[in-house]
C-alpha cells in the first residue's frame, strides 16, 4: 500500500502551491491529494499518498516541514491509522453495478444519490485499494468517476496537532 | 507618543531602516515608483543604482556573504523581477540571506496580464526560502520583519517580498508600528546538539585511525570558523574545506590539506577515500564532492552536523547525525574534548601517509619561480601573484570557470567570508557585482574580482556602477581567449572538438573598455611583468583597475575527479591519472 502523509499548513494563498511545487521540483510522485480547512480556519489539512520508497519519504517529510507555511507533518504509517476515500461514479446500468458491488465488495459503503434519472450517481466509501479494484472491474460500466483521494487519521492519542507557537523577541 | 501616519512606501523604507539596513541595491520602474519616492525623501537607507537587476541581487548577495548581515535588493515588476531571478537562484543554492523586494502591478490588475505583470511568486517559488505577496499596506512592517527573520535564521536563504503598487499608494496612510517581536507558527531553529551525540562523536574520533574533518559553507554561515579551527587543533587530524567553506580553517595552516572534490587537491581526495571517519560540519555531500555517491567513503563512519535536517541522509547515509547550529555544536564538542583530553598521537601513521600524498602530487604554491622561454603566464601564477601582493588578506570574489578553480586552489584563504563565489549555481556574471557589494561593506579592504574574459562580459555593465560610486575594485581577468572550462571538457571528453568556446577575434580591448568607463586598464602578456603590474594595480588605492592578464590558453585545471568514479580516481595532469 502507498504511504500517506498528513500535514497542517497555513490556510493562505500560495501555501498549497508550495507543497505541490516541492513534489514536482524534487521529482517526488504524488498518487492522490486532498485538502480542506480544519476546525481552525487558519489551518488547512492536506493528505497525500505516494508510492515513493522509505528513504524518499523521509526526505519528503523533512522537506515539507522546512516549508514556512507547513506547520506540522505526519507520516501516518508511523502509527496505527485509518484511511478511506470516497468516490462518486455515474452508471447507466445501475442494478448490474449494484449487484456486483454487493457480491464482491462488501467492505465498501455505497448509496444511491440520484435515482430520478436514467444515469445514476452512486457514492462509494472505502479503502483506496478496494475502490480501485472495483473501478477496474466496473470499467466498461463507468460513465464518469470522481474521487476525493485518500483521507487518513491516526488512532487514539497520536494526533496531528500544531506545536507551540514560537515567539521571537528582539 | 502616538505613532505618526505614513504611507506604505514610506513604511517599507522605514521598516528597512528599523531592521538596520542602510544600503540597498536596485533599479527603478513603474510598479516600484512609490517606493523610490520614499527613498528620495529620507537619508537612512542609501540606494545604489546598478545597471541590471541581476547585479543588484548579486551585489546584495556579496554584501551578505562578506558581512554575515542580510543583503537587500529592490526591483520593479515584470522584467525587473525576471532579471533578478538568476541572482535569487544563486543566493538560494548557497543559502545566502538576501531579501528581494519586487514591485508588482496593483492588486486589482493581478492576473489580467497587465503591463509589466509577471507572477513573481510563482516564478521564484522553487528558488526562495520563502516569499510574501503584500496583502495590505498595514502589514508591510510585519512582512519586512518576518522576511528578515526567515532569511537570516536557521539555514539562511533568499526571501522575496512582492509589493503590489497600490500597497504603497502615497495617499493611503496608516499608523506605523515596527513590531518588537514576532509570532511564528512552527518555525524551529536548531541550537544545541544532543549531549550523548556530542560524546559519541568524540568517541568515534578516539577509535578512528584515519579521520578527516570536512567543513563546508554552513560553518561560515554559522560564524563557526573559530570553533572549527579550535576543535580541529584539539583533535589534530587532517582538515579539508569545500569550495564554499574555504577560509573557515586557515588555508596556510599545515593541518589543512586543501579543498576537496571535483578540483580538490590530490591529498584531500585521497584522504576522503581512505578515511575511516568522515566528520562533516556544514557541508552537504554535494555531487561535486562525493563524485559517485555509491563509491563514496565506503570504509568510513560518518558524522554529519547540520542546521537543516533535510540535508542529513539526503545523498549519503550517516552513522551519527547531529542536528544543530554549527557554532553551538562545535562549542559543545570543544568542551567535551577539553574535559576528557585527547591524544593526537594516535594519528601519527595517518599523517605520514597524508604527507606522502602531499609530497607526491600536492599543489605547487611556488609556481612564480618557474620561468619559461616564451615568458608565457600560467593562470596559477596570476593567483599566486595576487596572493603575494595582497598578503593573502584580500576579499576575493570570482566568476565561474577555470579561473574560479585556480583561485580556490591557490589563494590560501586565511579567514572566513573572504572567498566569495557562486558554488551551488555556478553563475557566470557573479564576480563583479558581488565585489561591489563587498566593497560597499569594506571600503578600506582590498577587493579583487578574479574572472575570465567570458564571465566578466556577463555583467560588464557594472563597470559603470563602479564609476558612479567610486568603487576601486581590482578586476583580475585570467584571459585565456576561450570559455576555458568548457574547452577543458571538450579536450578531455569530446576529442578536442571545440564547439562554441571561442569568440574568434571579437574580444573587446579590455584596457580601452575600462578606460571608457573612467577606470584604469592594464594589459599584461609576459610573466616577467606580472608581479609589477599586480603591485601597481593594488597601489592605486582609489582606482578601479582592470588587469587583463593573457594566460596560457591551453592550461587545464587539475586534479580532476573522473566522472562516475570514486574520490581516488583523479586526473592529475593531461597525461597522468590515478586510475
Ligand atoms: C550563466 C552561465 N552560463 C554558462 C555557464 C557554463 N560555463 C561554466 S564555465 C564556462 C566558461 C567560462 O569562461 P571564462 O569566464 O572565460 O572562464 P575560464 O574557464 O576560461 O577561466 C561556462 C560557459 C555558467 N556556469 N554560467
Ligand atoms: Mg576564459
Amino acid at each position: 500500500m502507498a504511504s500517506q502523509i498528513s500535514l497542517l499548513m497555513e490556510n493562505q494563498p500560495g501555501a498549497l502551491s508550495r507543497v505541490i511545487g516541492l513534489f514536482s521540483q524534487r521529482g517526488y510522485n504524488i498518487d492522490s491529494l486532498s485538502v480542506a480547512p480544519t476546525q481552525d480556519s487558519t489551518l488547512s489539512r492536506l493528505t497525500m499518498t505516494t508510492s515513493e520508497s522509505r528513504e524518499v519519504i523521509q526526505q519528503i517529510l523533512k522537506q515539507l516541514y522546512k516549508l514556512i507555511d507547513v506547520v506540522m507533518v505526519q507520516d501516518l504509517k508511523a502509527s496505527e491509522f485509518i484511511s478511506l476515500e470516497m468516490a462518486l461514479i455515474k452508471v447507466s446500468n445501475k442494478s448490474e453495478v449494484i449487484s456486483k458491488i454487493e457480491k464482491n465488495y462488501s467492505s465498501l459503503e455505497f448509496s444511491e444519490l440520484d435515482n430520478k434519472k436514467e444515469k445514476t450517481i452512486l457514492r462509494l466509501i472505502g479503502d483506496t485499494d478496494t475502490l480501485e479494484t472495483l473501478l477496474v472491474e466496473l470499467n466498461d460500466d463507468l460513465i464518469e468517476v470522481t474521487r476525493t483521494g485518500a483521507l487518513g487519521m491516526t488512532l487514539g492519542d497520536v494526533s496531528l496537532e500544531t506545536e507551540e507557537e514560537t515567539k521571537v523577541i528582539y | 507618543m502616538s505613532n505618526e501616519e505614513i504611507n506604505g512606501g514610506d513604511a517599507l523604507i522605514r521598516a528597512l531602516a528599523d531592521e538596520n539596513i542602510d544600503l540597498i541595491f536596485g533599479y527603478p520602474g513603474g510598479a516600484a515608483l512609490h517606493i523610490y519616492d520614499a527613498i528620495y525623501k529620507q537619508n537612512k537607507v542609501q540606494h545604489i543604482l546598478v545597471r541590471h537587476e541581476q547585479a543588484a541581487v548579486h551585489a546584495a548577495d556579496g554584501y551578505a556573504r562578506a558581512t554575515g548581515k542580510p543583503g537587500v535588493a529592490l526591483v520593479t515588476s515584470g522584467p525587473g523581477a525576471t532579471n533578478a531571478i538568476t541572482g535569487i537562484a544563486t543566493a538560494y543554492m548557497d543559502s545566502i540571506p538576501v531579501v528581494v523586494i519586487s514591485g508588482q502591478v496593483a492588486s486589482h490588475l493581478i492576473g489580467s496580464d497587465a503591463f509589466q505583470e509577471t507572477d513573481m511568486l510563482g516564478i521564484s517559488r522553487p528558488i526562495v526560502k520563502h516569499s510574501f505577496l503584500v496583502q495590505s499596506a498595514e502589514e508591510i512592517p510585519v512582512v519586512i520583519k518576518k522576511a528578515f527573520h526567515i532569511a537570516t535564521s536557521g539555514r539562511p536563504g533568499p526571501v522575496v517580498i512582492d509589493v503590489p503598487k497600490n500597497m504603497t499608494d502615497p495617499n493611503y496612510k496608516f499608523e506605523y508600528k515596527y513590531p518588537k517581536d514576532l509570532v511564528m507558527r512552527s518555525f524551529p531553529i536548531l541550537g544545541k546538539g544532543q549531549d550523548e551525540k556530542i560524546a559519541a562523536a568524540i568517541e568515534l574520533f578516539r577509535s578512528a585511525k584515519k579521520p578527516v574533518i570536512y567543513s563546508g559553507g554552513g560553518t561560515i554561515q554559522a560564524d563557526a570558523s573559530k570553533e572549527l579551527t579550535e576543535f580541529s587543533k584539539l583533535i589534530g587530524c587532517p582538515v579539508t574545506n569545500t569550495l564554499m567553506g574555504l577560509g573557515a580553517f586557515p588555508g596556510n595552516d599545515e593541518q589543512f590539506i586543501g579543498m576537496l572534490g571535483m578540483h580538490g587537491t590530490y591529498e584531500a581526495n585521497m584522504v576522503m577515500s581512505e578515511a575511516d571517519l568522515i566528520f562533516n560540519v556544514g557541508a552537504r555531500f554535494d555531487d561535486r564532492i562525493t563524485n559517485n555517491p555509491s563509491k563514496f567513503g565506503l570504509e568510513a563512519k560518518k558524522i554529519h552536523i547540520d542546521s537543516d535536517p533535510s540535508s542529513i541522509d539526503k545523498i549519503i547515509g550517516v552513522d551519527l547525525a547531529i542536528e544543530g547550529d554549527a557554532k553551538i555544536v562545535m562549542q559543545q564538542l570543544i568542551e567535551q574534548v577539553k574535559s576528557t583530553g585527547f591524544d593526537q598521537s594516535i594519528y601519527k601513521d595517518w599523517w605520514s601517509k597524508v604527507e606522502a600524498w602531499r609530497k607526491a602530487h600536492g599543489l605547487n604554491h611556488d609556481m612564480l619561480q618557474l620561468k619559461n622561454e616564451k615568458d608565457i603566464i600560467l593562470p596559477q601564477q596570476v593567483i599566486q601573484s595576487l596572493y603575494q601582493t595582497t598578503n593573502g588578506d584580500a576579499y576575493v570574489t570570482s566568476d565561474v570557470g577555470q579561473h574560479q578553480m585556480f583561485a580556490a586552489q591557490y589563494y590560501k584563504f586565511k579567514d572566513p567570508r573572504k572567498w566569495i563565489n557562486s558554488g551551488g549555481l555556478g553563475t557566470m556574471g557573479f564576480g563583479l557585482p558581488s565585489a561591489m557589494g563587498v566593497k560597499f561593506a569594506f571600503p578600506e579592504a582590498d577587493v579583487a574580482c578574479v574572472t575570465g574574459e567570458g564571465s566578466i562580459q556577463m555583467c560588464i555593465q557594472e563597470l559603470s556602477t563602479c564609476g558612479q560610486y567610486g568603487l576601486p575594485i581590482k578586476i583580475v581577468n585570467l584571459n585565456n581567449r576561450a570559455l576555458g572550462m568548457v574547452k577543458q571538457w571538450q579536450d578531455m571528453q569530446y576529442g578536442g572538438r571545440y564547439s562554441s568556446i571561442s569568440y574568434e577575434d571579437s574580444l573587446p580591448d579590455f584596457v580601452k573598455l575600462a578606460e571608457s568607463f573612467g577606470h584604469v586598464g592594464i594589459k599584461v602578456e609576459k610573466l616577467s611583468e606580472l608581479n609589477d603590474a599586480m603591485k601597481e594595480s593594488f597601489a592605486m588605492k582609489d582606482k578601479l583597475v582592470f588587469l587583463d592578464v593573457l594566460v596560457d590558453p591551453d592550461e587545464h585545471v587539475y586534479p580532476m575527479l573522473e566522472a562516475g568514479g570514486s574520490m581516488s580516481e583523479m586526473r592529475l595532469s593531461k597525461d597522468k591519472k590515478t586510475f
